[in-house]
C-alpha cells in the first residue's frame, strides 16, 4: 500500500500507484480510473443524502443519465446515455451505506461500464454539508467499448464536477440554472 | 419578440427570435420597458469577448413589467422591476453573506469550467454577455426570461419614471460599492480616474460617504464637466501631468482614497486572459494597467486603493513594491447589485442621488444598432443610451 505522507485526498496525488491503491481500497473497485471531486453545498447532510438515495432521482441532475429504476431497496438499473444516439445500461448494488453519511455502491458483474464508488456527506457547520463522490471505473474494451470509452473518458472528472454542481443548484435553490429561453432551447440542451 | 443581436464584429442587428417562456420555477418574464447599452457592451461590439455566438441577445442594463411568473416566483403580473445584471440565487453560502457577485449557483453548471480555470473558482452568471457568464439572453429585446425572480428585481414604487431607476441594474450600484470599497473617512481627498457612469457614480456615492474632496480624472471634457456639477475638482490627464497635479493639490500628501473606475467598462473580466493575450495585452493592457499603476502611486501612505475597474488576466508592472511599502488596501469585484439595491432606490427617492443626468440619448429598440455606432463613436458627447421598445423607430430623441 502505498500513501502520500501528507494529507491530501488520495485522489489528487501525482503518483499513479497512490491512485491505483485508493481505487483498489474503494468497496469491490473496478479498474483503476479513479475521480475525486468535492462540492460544499449549503444543505443539512440528511437532507442530501435522502435524496441521493433514492437514485431515481439523480438523473435529474447527471446529465449522461437517461433513468435509474429501482429493482429492490438496494438494487438499481441504469441507462446511460452513449455516443450516436445509443445507451448502455448495467445493474448495480448498494454495497455499503450509513444513514446520512455515505452510501457505497457497484456495478454487477457483466457491466458494460464496470464501475464503483461512494458518496460521502460530512457537516460542514454554518456551510452546510460536504460532499465527496468517488468514483472508480474500467473503461471497456472492444468497438461498443470505443465508443463508450469516448464518452467516459472525455474529461470524466468534468463530468463528475458538473453534476455535483447541479446537484448544488437543485439542492440549495429548487432548481438546476438554465440560461436558455426557450422550452425548445432547454430540450435541446439536454439532448 | 424583437431583440438586439450580435452577429460578429460591428455587426448587431434587431431580429424578430422566439419569445422567452417561464422554464424553471423561480422564473418571470419581463416585458422591456427600458434598457441602456452599457460601455462594456462595446467590447462585445468591437469583438473582443470571446464565446459569443451569433444571435446572442445582449444587453445587462434593463427594467420592465413583469408579464408571466414561475410558481416559486414572488413577482406578480403588472409589477414594474429593474432587474440586477448579476443573476444570483439567493440561497448559496456567498448569497447568504451577500456577496451575490459571487453566487455558486447563478452560472449553469456546464459553463462554471471556464471561471474555473481562468481564476480557480467560477463566478456567478450575467445577463447578455457572452457564453462565458452563463449564456443568458440579455434584455436588449422585448421580453427576457428573469431566472431567481425572487432574489433579483427590485419593485419600483409609483410615482418613479424609468429614467430614474434603471442604473440601479448596474452602474449605479458599481459606482456606490466603489466608493464603499475606499473606506471613506469624513473628511477624505479622493481621487477617481474615469468619468465614465461609474466614475461619475462614485464621485456623488463618495461626497455623500463624507468625502471633502473629489478629484477626478479623465481626458473627455464633457466629462469633466459632468463630474464638476457634483462638486468634484478635475484633472484633464491631457492637459496635466497627473501624479504631480495630485500632489500639489493634496498639500503633498496624496489621495486618502483612490478609485481607478477605467477598465470599468469590460465588466467581461476575461478580455486580457482568453483571446489573443500578447496582441491585446499591449495595446489594451498598457492604458489600463496605467491608471491601476498610478492609482497607487500617488495614494497616501496607508491608503485604500478601489478598483471597480475590470481586469481580466495577468498583469505584470504592477507597483508591489509601492503598494507595500505604502501599506495600501486594495478592494475590488464585481458588484454584488442586490445587496445595494434597496438603500439606493431610497437614495434616488430622497434626491440624494441624480441617475437621469447621465442620459445623453433615448431612442427605440429598432434603433438600436444606431445607438451602438453612436456610443461607440464618440465617447465625449454620448454619455448613455437609453433603447425604449415603445419607442417608434428612427425617433431619435436627443436628451437635450
Amino acid at each position: 500500500m502505498t500513501a502520500t505522507s501528507d494529507d491530501a485526498p488520495p485522489t489528487m496525488a501525482k503518483d499513479a500507484d497512490v491512485r491505483a491503491d485508493a481505487a483498489a481500497s474503494l468497496s469491490q473497485g473496478h479498474g483503476d480510473h479513479l475521480i475525486g471531486r468535492t462540492v460544499t453545498i449549503n444543505r443539512p447532510r440528511e437532507d442530501l443524502f435522502t435524496y441521493w438515495r433514492d437514485f431515481a432521482n439523480l438523473p435529474s441532475f447527471m446529465d449522461n443519465v437517461v433513468r435509474i429504476d429501482t429493482l429492490s431497496p438496494t438494487r438499481t438499473h441504469w441507462v446511460v446515455k452513449a455516443p450516436a444516439g445509443r445507451t448502455v445500461e448495467w445493474d448495480a448494488t448498494v454495497t455499503d451505506e450509513r444513514e446520512g453519511e455515505y452510501i457505497a455502491w457497484a456495478s454487477d458483474e457483466g457491466a458494460d461500464v464496470p464501475n464503483s464508488g461512494t458518496i460521502t456527506f460530512r457537516d460542514a457547520g454554518d456551510r452546510g454539508t460536504i460532499v465527496t463522490a468517488t468514483i472508480v471505473y474500467d473503461p471497456p474494451a472492444g468497438v461498443v467499448g470505443k465508443i463508450v470509452a469516448k464518452l467516459f473518458q472525455r474529461e470524466p472528472a468534468i463530468q463528475a464536477r458538473r453534476d455535483l454542481r447541479r446537484f448544488k443548484q437543485l439542492m440549495e435553490t429548487g432548481e438546476v440554472a438554465t440560461a436558455a429561453y426557450t422550452a425548445k432551447q432547454l430540450e435541446e440542451e439536454k439532448a | 419578440m424583437r431583440a438586439l443581436t450580435w452577429h460578429g464584429k460591428h455587426d448587431v442587428r434587431v431580429d424578430t427570435v422566439d419569445d422567452p417562456e417561464i422554464l424553471n420555477p423561480r422564473d418571470a418574464i419581463i416585458k422591456i420597458t427600458s434598457t441602456a447599452i452599457c460601455g462594456s457592451d462595446l467590447h462585445l461590439y468591437d469583438g473582443y469577448i470571446p464565446t459569443m455566438k451569433p444571435g446572442d441577445i445582449l444587453g445587462h442594463e434593463f427594467m420592465g413589467e413583469v408579464v408571466e411568473t414561475g410558481p416559486k416566483s414572488t413577482l406578480q403580473k403588472g409589477q414594474r422591476v429593474v432587474v440586477p445584471f448579476t443573476i444570483a440565487c439567493g440561497s448559496c453560502y456567498h448569497c447568504g453573506k451577500h456577496q451575490y457577485s459571487a453566487c455558486d449557483n447563478g452560472n449553469p453548471a456546464d459553463n462554471q469550467d471556464i471561471g474555473m480555470e481562468l481564476y480557480g473558482q467560477p463566478m456567478s452568471g450575467l445577463f447578455g454577455y457572452s457564453h462565458l457568464t452563463g449564456g443568458y439572453a440579455g434584455g436588449q429585446a422585448e421580453y427576457v426570461r428573469v431566472p431567481f425572480s425572487d432574489v433579483g428585481p427590485i419593485v419600483v414604487p409609483e410615482g418613479l419614471e424609468d429614467d430614474e431607476v434603471l442604473f440601479l441594474s448596474d452602474i449605479l450600484p458599481t459606482g456606490w460599492q466603489a466608493a464603499e470599497n475606499a473606506d471613506i473617512e469624513p473628511g477624505d481627498t479622493v481621487a477617481v480616474w474615469g468619468c465614465g457612469p461609474v466614475g461619475l457614480f462614485a464621485v456623488q456615492s463618495a461626497f455623500l460617504m463624507g468625502a471633502a474632496r473629489v478629484i477626478a480624472i479623465d481626458h473627455f471634457p464633457h466629462r469633466l464637466e459632468l463630474a464638476k456639477k457634483f462638486g468634484a475638482e478635475t484633472i484633464n490627464f491631457e492637459e496635466s501631468k497627473t501624479y504631480e497635479a495630485l500632489m500639489e493639490m493634496t498639500g503633498g500628501i496624496g489621495p486618502d482614497a483612490v478609485i481607478d473606475a477605467v477598465g470599468l467598462e469590460a465588466h467581461g473580466f476575461f478580455v486580457d486572459n482568453v483571446i489573443d493575450q500578447i496582441k491585446k495585452s499591449t495595446f489594451l493592457g498598457t492604458d489600463r494597467t496605467h491608471s491601476i499603476r498610478q492609482a497607487i502611486v500617488a495614494c497616501r501612505k496607508g491608503g485604500r486603493v478601489s478598483m471597480p475597474a475590470v481586469y481580466g488576466g495577468i498583469v505584470d508592472k504592477f507597483p508591489l513594491g509601492a503598494f507595500m511599502e505604502k501599506g495600501l488596501t486594495l478592494k475590488t469585484g464585481q458588484t454584488s447589485v442586490q445587496h445595494y439595491m434597496p438603500a439606493l432606490l431610497n437614495a434616488i427617492i430622497e434626491g440624494k442621488i441624480d441617475t437621469t443626468f447621465l442620459i445623453s440619448h433615448r431612442m427605440s429598440l429598432e434603433d438600436a444598432p444606431q445607438g451602438y455606432k453612436m456610443f461607440h463613436d464618440n465617447q465625449n458627447e454620448v454619455t448613455k443610451v437609453v433603447l425604449k421598445p415603445g419607442f417608434a423607430p428612427t425617433s431619435t430623441i436627443a436628451a437635450e
